[in-house]
């Protein structure tokens, strides 16, 4: 996807693999993230995206190799991995329910000097709910508090994993606008089923298929190759239906 | 009257004890997901730790009874964070062989004590207060039952004050929760572990000691017998789950003591209906977390 001429890329995958309870879900999978700017993580339900994400930081048995800033990190674990500059947004939110908005706030933080002003600007709401049970809040502000986790400390990379799954297409927006405020600093690699959002943010796509990379390039041309986007992705990604439909295609 | 009140403080001493195994039970399974058979041997030796500086002493006023707390309670906490170290950490998400090591470990450990301190019981004496009766609406509760109570009581809120009011503490309850999202943070949730083993080792320790004042004397198979009885408790309560812990060890205590007075000796049946009761219509203990 990156020329040899161009910067080094933050995040290199080479011949990737995983497993999940000895099933193959990531097979041979190699691409890589510039160091600037929002990169997609594309594919049907099922093609192994999620998997993708945990692989790169250890949560799942995976081989292969995984360099960050240049440095390999395969080997490292979980832990040392998000230390090392990793900032993770899971799927689903994965909050911990029993804590306050506070409490996850500080887990998170890693950095001497966490960026809690920025987080603050970002998510006043949070602020006002600090002392509330994480899990009696709504999804929408459930992913202010996830996003806010990663974006407390600074990282070489975001990994984002689908943030506006079943938000309401207001939060989506907001959602939307709090990671272009975010790629301006950090690099992402996300993972979104909303086409929409993908437009609106993305500058390059990798588009998986059955746990292989099927397509790397850039994210707009790709999304305007109807048949491209059809065969890929089983949808149509034309720019005026997701318009028309408000909320854009959804994988 | 005065049946029901020594049937209910003898139930409370004795689910104090109850608590003081099941709470590091409770915790280490909620964070870890390892079923620790040998938590009882953290009690046991805890238990001889404490009998052996009262009888090296040859002293049984308070002042000693306190250092033998503190003595079962070190005891108990070294050889739980031995038994993590060098055992369980090797075994993360490999169950079955946690399972094994740990059942292996609590038999080996009762054939160790066998051979330190014999097969026999070993008869302690404590403080002289210890003998006495307090009366209570007309009960005479024996005094020993006070101290294991006042001793449980302040263990759970010093568990409490930890798990609400330290980092530490607010990673064990997130790890509870979801211990790969801990990691997800960043955060070396091996060290939780260690500490979750040594705070459970020393409350498992120092029950040990107040269980052999209760009872009179300790023995190698004394953990193994409190043991079965907190595996009931920290299902019932909800894996992972200390106040669970408290509540259900209080009530399996006193289910106990009362349905062995007025129903024949079937406390020990009684307990285990009750959890059979639990397990199929609450699945999740009292305060569990819900799959």
């Amino acid at each position: 996807m990156t020329a040899a001429a161009e910067p080094r890329p933050i995040l290199r995958i080479e011949r990737l693999n995983a497993h999940i309870a000895g099933q193959q879900v990531v097979e041979d999978v190699s691409f890589t993230v510039p160091a600037a700017g929002i990169t997609a993580l594309l594919g049907r339900n099922g093609v192994g995206k999620t998997s993708t994400i945990k692989a790169i930081i250890g949560l799942i048995d995976r081989t292969g190799a995984v360099e960050l800033d240049g440095v390999r990190i395969e080997k490292e674990s979980t832990y040392k991995i998000i230390r090392s500059g990793v900032g993770y947004v899971p799927e689903d939110r994965e909050v911990f329910s029993k804590l306050t908005v506070a409490e996850n706030l500080r887990l998170a933080e890693r950095d001497d000097a966490p960026r809690r002003q920025l987080v603050e600007e970002l998510f006043p709401d949070l602020v006002a709910r600090s002392g509330q049970m994480a899990g009696t809040l709504s999804g929408g502000q459930q992913q202010m508090v996830s996003l806010a986790r990663a974006l407390l400390n600074t990282n070489k990379i975001l990994l984002v994993d689908e943030p506006t799954k079943g938000l309401a297409p207001k939060i989506v927006a907001e959602v939307a606008e709090t990671l272009a405020e975010a790629a301006k600093t950090v690099p992402i690699l996300l993972v979104e089923q909303n086409l929409h959002v993908v437009r609106q943010l993305a500058e390059g796509a990798v588009v998986l298929s059955g746990g292989r990379v099927v397509h790397t390039g850039d994210a707009l041309e790709f999304l305007d190759d109807a048949e491209l986007t059809q065969r890929l992705l089983g949808v149509s990604a034309d720019p005026l239906a997701e318009k028309s439909a408000g909320k854009g295609a959804a994988l | 009257m005065s049946t029901v009140v020594l049937l209910l403080f003898t139930g409370l001493g004795l689910g104090a004890l109850y608590f003081l195994v099941a709470a590091g039970l409770s915790l280490i399974y909620g964070l870890m997901g390892v079923l620790n058979f040998a938590h009882g041997a953290f009690l046991t030796l805890g238990a001889f730790a404490g009998w052996e500086v009262a009888r090296r002493t040859g002293s049984d006023d308070w002042g000693i009874f306190l250092l033998s707390l503190l003595v079962g309670a070190a005891a108990g906490a070294a050889f739980a964070a031995f038994t993590e170290f060098v055992l369980i950490r090797r075994l993360y998400q490999r169950h079955i062989e946690q399972l094994l090591i740990t059942l292996g470990l609590s038999l080996a450990a009762v054939a160790l004590f066998d051979g330190i301190w014999g097969t026999d019981p070993v008869f302690i004496q404590g403080p002289a207060w210890f003998k006495d009766t307090t009366e209570i609406f007309g009960a005479r509760v024996p005094n020993d039952r006070f101290v294991c109570i006042i001793a449980a009581v302040l263990v759970l809120l010093a568990m409490v004050f930890f798990l609400k009011n330290t980092r530490y503490g607010m990673i064990i309850r997130a790890g509870v929760e979801n211990r790969s999202m801990v990691t997800a943070l960043g955060i070396d949730v091996r060290k939780a572990f260690t500490l979750v083993f040594t705070i459970g080792g020393a409350a498992a320790g120092l029950g040990g000691v107040l269980a052999s004042h209760y009872f009179g004397y300790v023995s190698p198979m004394l953990g193994g017998s409190l043991l079965i009885f907190a595996f009931i408790v920290t299902v019932i309560g909800g894996l992972g789950s200390l106040t669970g812990a408290a509540i259900a060890a209080v009530a399996v205590a006193v289910l106990q003591q009362f349905a062995n007075f007025y129903l024949g000796g079937t406390g020990d049946f009684v307990v285990v209906l009750a959890l059979a009761l639990v397990l199929l219509f609450r699945p999740s203990g009292l305060l569990g977390r819900t799959s």
